[in-house]
C-alpha cells in the first residue's frame, strides 16, 4: 500500500485492493493472472498505468539494437582470433587469447563500463559518457557487453577448429591444391561454427543479464533500465512482464540457432 | 603438495593473493580500526596518498563522504569472500546432492530435475537474481540464498554427467552385487570420484558469484548499504568518475583480483586433480611426462573394491556465468 498517500481513509485502501485484485485468495489471483497471460495481458504498470508488455516491448527496441551491436563486435573480433589461436596453437597468439580470456571472465561488465567511461570519454573525450541518440553513443556500451562475450566465443572458436583442422577432410582439401586461406574460409569456419552458434544461443540469457548491468551504466535506455527502475519503484507488473518475455527471448533465440544450424549443416534435420 | 607449487607459478601466485585476501577479511578490524562509514566532509574526495591534518595516510583517496578508501575496501573484503563462499557452499550441496540422486536413479527422477534446470536456465541468471531479491527484500542472508538458488544448476548437471558415466564401471556393479545399500554407494564409492570435478566448478562459481554480488550491489540490490561492499563502492564511483577516478579504479581491482584468484585457483586445482584433461595451452609433452607429487583423488575405493580402470572426470571448462 506504498502506492497510497498516508492519508487514504480506510475505504480508498480497500478499493484500491479490489482495483489490483489482491483482495482475493492468492491461487485466485495466480489463476487470474495465468489467465491474462494466455490473453497477451499482463496487467497495468503501477506507475504509469499503460499496458506492462506493452511497456517492455517498447524498451526491448533499445536493448536488441545494443544487444545486436555486441553481438556484431564479438563476431567479427572473437571468430578471427579463435581460428588465429587454432592455427598458430601453441604460440603468443594462443597464450595471449588464454590470457585475455581468463581475465575477461574475472572483470565485472560493470566496472568495465566505468573504466571505459573514465578512460575513453573522461580523459580522451572521444565519446560521449552515457545516453542514447547517435551511433556514438552505441559504441562503448556494445564494447562492455561484448568483453565478456569475444573471451568465451573464441575459446570456443579456437577449440573447435582445433578439432576441425584434425579431420581428413581438410587434409583432402589441402591435397588438391588450395590454398592455405581457402582451405580454412572455406573448409575449416564453415564446420567450426557450429558449436559457436550454440553457444551464442545459450549466452542470449547472460547478453540480457549483461544488458541490465551496462545499460544502466550508461543510462541507455533499454529493458534493463526499465527492470531496474521498476524493480526499485516495486512495480511488479513490469517486472513480471520483463520476466516472462526475457525467457520468451531466449526459447525463441534458441529455436532460430537449430534453424542456423541447417543452414549451415545440411545433413542435420530438424525432425 | 610442495611441486605443485613449484611447477605452478599462476596458482601459487593466485594463492597467496586468496590467502591475503582472506586474512584482510579476518583481520579486518584490526587492519583497518575504527568506522569505516565515519563521515567527514572535509576530507571528501581527496586523491591516493592524501595526507589528512592528524597526519593518516589515505593510500587509495577518500569517497564523495571523506570516508577512506582503503579502510572500506578491507571491510568490503568480508562481505564479499563471506557472500562468495557461503553462496557456494549453500547451493554447491544442493546442486551436488541432486545431481548424485538424478544421475544414479535416472528414469523419471533424472528426467524431472532435468526438465526443471532447463526450465531455470530460460530465465537470464541476472535478471532471476534481480526478481528473488526484490520479492525477498536485501539482507546478507538473502543475498546469499538468490545466488545459492540461481548457481545450484550448474553443479546438478556437471555432477550428473560424471555419475552417468561411473553408475555403469564395474566396481558400482561389484558394489551393488555384493549388496550394499544405494545411499552407502552413492557416498563412498561414487561421492569421492565426482569430488574434484565438483570442487572446480565451486571454485569457477566463487568467482562467478562474486562478481555477481557485486553486481547486485551496484544496482543497489544486494546487501543493506550501511555494509560497505566493493559493488556499492563501484556505484557511488559511478558518479563521480569525472572528478574522482580512484573512487571507481581501487573497488574494481578488489573484485577483478580476488575473481581472478578464484578462476586461476579451479585452473590449478583442474590440472592437479585431473592430469588427463589439462588445457592444451598447458600438455605440452614435457609436462605430461613429469608426475605431480600428489595422488589422484579419482579412485579411492573403500569396501576392499579393486578400482577397475583410473577414472577421467569429466571435468568442465570455466563458464562465465552472469
Amino acid at each position: 500500500m506504498m502506492m497510497m498517500s498516508d492519508m487514504a481513509t480506510p475505504e480508498e485502501m480497500a478499493a484500491m485492493r479490489t482495483a489490483l485484485g489482491i483482495d482475493k485468495p492468492l491461487p485466485i489471483q495466480f489463476g487470474i493472472y495465468i489467465l491474462q497471460v494466455a490473453t497477451g495481458d499482463l496487467g497495468l504498470s503501477y506507475r504509469s498505468q499503460t499496458p506492462a508488455l506493452g511497456l517492455v516491448v517498447q524498451h526491448l527496441g533499445a536493448t536488441f539494437q545494443l544487444a545486436l551491436a555486441a553481438l556484431v563486435l564479438t563476431l567479427i573480433i572473437a571468430v578471427p582470433l579463435g581460428v588465429l589461436a587454432a592455427i598458430r596453437k601453441g604460440t603468443w597468439v594462443d597464450n595471449a587469447l588464454s590470457g585475455f580470456a581468463l581475465i575477461g571472465q574475472s572483470i565485472p561488465v560493470f566496472w568495465l563500463g566505468i573504466m571505459l567511461i573514465l578512460v575513453v570519454s573522461v580523459q580522451f573525450r572521444l565519446l560521449p559518457t552515457s545516453g542514447s541518440g547517435s551511433w556514438r553513443h552505441i559504441v562503448l556500451p556494445a564494447v562492455t557487453l561484448a568483453a565478456a562475450q569475444i573471451a568465451l566465443v573464441a575459446r570456443i572458436m579456437r577449440s573447435s577448429m582445433l578439432e576441425v583442422l584434425r579431420q581428413d577432410y581438410m587434409r583432402t582439401a589441402k591435397a588438391k591444391g588450395l590454398s592455405e586461406t581457402s582451405v580454412i574460409l572455406r573448409h575449416g569456419m564453415r564446420n567450426a561454427f557450429a558449436p559457436v552458434v550454440t553457444v551464442l544461443g545459450l549466452q542470449v540469457g547472460t547478453l540480457l543479464g549483461g544488458a541490465i548491468i551496462t545499460e544502466t551504466v550508461f543510462a541507455w535506455p533499454g529493458a534493463g533500465s526499465l527492470i531496474v527502475n521498476s524493480i526499485g519503484a516495486r512495480d511488479y507488473p513490469v517486472v513480471q512482464a520483463m520476466i516472462l518475455v526475457s525467457a520468451l527471448v531466449f526459447v525463441v533465440a534458441n529455436l532460430i540457432v537449430d534453424i542456423i544450424y541447417v543452414i549451415l549443416d545440411p545433413r542435420v534435420s530438424l525432425n | 603438495m610442495a611441486s605443485v607449487f613449484r611447477q605452478r607459478p599462476l596458482f601459487t601466485l593466485a594463492f597467496a593473493v586468496l590467502l591475503t585476501l582472506v586474512a584482510c577479511a579476518v583481520f579486518a578490524p584490526w587492519i583497518a580500526p575504527g568506522d569505516v562509514n565515519a563521515q567527514n566532509l572535509l576530507y571528501r574526495l581527496k586523491p591516493p596518498g592524501w595526507v589528512d591534518p592528524k597526519g593518516v595516510i589515505h593510500l587509495a583517496g577518500t569517497d564523495q563522504l571523506g570516508r577512506d578508501i582503503l579502510g572500506r575496501l578491507i571491510h568490503g573484503s568480508r562481505l564479499s569472500l563471506a557472500v562468495g563462499i557461503l553462496s557456494v557452499l549453500v547451493g554447491g550441496t544442493f546442486g551436488l546432492l541432486l545431481g548424485l540422486v538424478s544421475g544414479f536413479y535416472g528414469g523419471r527422477v533424472d528426467a524431472f530435475i532435468m526438465r526443471f534446470t532447463d526450465m531455470q536456465l530460460a530465465f537470464p541468471f541476472m535478471l532471476l537474481a534481480l526478481a528473488l531479491v526484490t520479492i525477498l527484500g536485501p539482507s546478507v542472508q538473502n543475498v546469499v540464498l538468490v545466488l545459492a538458488a540461481t548457481s545450484w544448476i550448474q553443479y546438478a548437471k556437471v555432477v550428473r554427467g560424471d555419475v552417468l558415466q561411473l553408475r555403469g564401471r564395474e566396481f558400482i556393479e561389484a558394489a551393488r552385487v555384493l549388496g550394499i545399500p544405494d545411499r552407502r554407494i552413492i557416498l563412498r564409492h561414487i561421492l569421492p570420484n565426482v569430488f574434484s570435478s565438483f570442487l572446480v566448478v565451486a571454485s569457477f562459481q566463487v568467482a562467478a558469484l562474486i562478481i555477481a554480488e557485486s553486481s547486485l550491489s551496484f544496482l543497489g540490490l544486494g546487501v543493506p548499504a550501511e555494509i560497505p561492499t566493493w559493488g556499492s563502492m563501484l556505484a557511488d564511483g559511478r558518479d563521480y568518475v569525472r572528478d574522482a577516478w580512484w573512487m571507481s579504479v581501487f573497488p574494481g581491482i578488489a573484485i577483478m583480483l580476488a575473481a581472478l584468484s578464484f578462476n586461476l585457483l579451479g585452473d590449478g586445482l583442474r590440472d592437479v586433480m585431473d592430469p588427463t584433461l589439462r588445457t592444451s595451452r598447458r600438455t605440452t609433452s614435457a609436462r605430461r611426462t613429469t608426475p605431480f607429487g600428489m595422488s589422484r583423488p579419482g579412485n579411492r575405493q573403500p569396501d576392499g573394491i579393486a578400482p577397475a580402470r583410473g577414472h577421467e572426470t569429466n571435468t568442465p571448462s570455466p563458464q562465465p556465468q552472469r
